[in-house]
């Protein structure tokens, strides 16, 4: 089964609505709880990621038996140091970002504690991308 | 904790989810930052904040979080309200600080999350 989300860069008030939907799905499907929370919580922060620093992104979502695969393909900036954006406490996040609850640079790292595989790839100038999978 | 104590210690009103005035709640937690609450591994806990908007709702629905009590007199959007009917969630208004909130709820015996 496979899924298809658009993000719009800097509309908060759809920030979220592929996880609320990529949730109910997985809740449809009977999943353990604490799995479809891992799994929603990761792609919020990344739903949150491109509304908060890119100009528009995508969520391709596949499902096979036992295995949730999430891409969020964005086009915006940009990460120059995956490494250092990964740490807890870095951000780089706007002001209005901050206002809304988020931009505290817990993200990624949550991102992390809460999938199976994370990888990141970005290109300055051009997007990012993040593939994330989880096993139940 | 009962929801209906909850609304008499903090002079709250319940604005949504009257049907679980009688629930328990075991656990509060108190932050702004919607950040820290994606990082919680409890679940259906009360969220005691001042941040009253949209993406609190989310928040709450990603987290399992079902219980949430604005401080500071923040008035609940209309979109709030129909996001929050949605995923069954329960929404209450106080006009005490966050501190003050924090404290009579700890006070009354509500456990932290940690």
């Amino acid at each position: 089964m496979k899924l298809e989300f658009n993000i719009e860069g800097g509309n908060f008030s759809w920030a979220g609505h592929a996880s609320s939907e990529v949730k109910k799905m997985l809740k449809q499907l009977g999943i353990d709880a604490r799995c479809i929370k891992s799994i929603v919580i990761a792609l919020y922060e990344g739903e949150v990621n491109v509304v908060a620093h890119a100009y528009e992104g995508r969520i391709l979502v596949q499902m096979e038996p036992h295995k949730i695969t999430t891409e969020i393909i964005d086009k915006g900036p940009g990460i120059p140091d995956i490494e250092l954006a990964m740490q807890e406490g870095y951000s780089t996040a706007s002001k209005e970002v901050r206002e809304m609850g988020f931009g505290a640079g817990m993200g990624l790292a949550n991102m992390k504690k809460n999938t199976d595989e994370l990888t990141i790839e970005s290109t300055v100038g051009q997007g990012t991308t993040v593939k994330m999978v989880n096993y139940f | 904790m009962q929801v209906s104590k909850i609304c008499q210690l903090l002079d709250a009103k319940i604005i949504c989810g009257e049907e679980h005035a009688q629930a328990n709640i075991e656990r509060g937690y108190s932050s702004d930052l919607m950040s820290d609450v994606l990082t919680l591994d409890t679940d259906h806990l009360l969220l005691i904040t001042g941040m009253c908007n949209l993406q609190t709702i989310r928040t709450s629905e990603m987290a399992d979080i079902r219980f949430i009590v604005f401080v500071r007199n923040k008035k609940v959007t209309d979109e709030m309200l129909e996001l929050a009917r949605e995923n069954n969630l329960c929404l209450l208004e106080s006009p005490f600080t966050l501190f003050k909130a924090s404290g009579i709820l700890y006070q009354a015996g509500l456990k932290p999350v940690y």
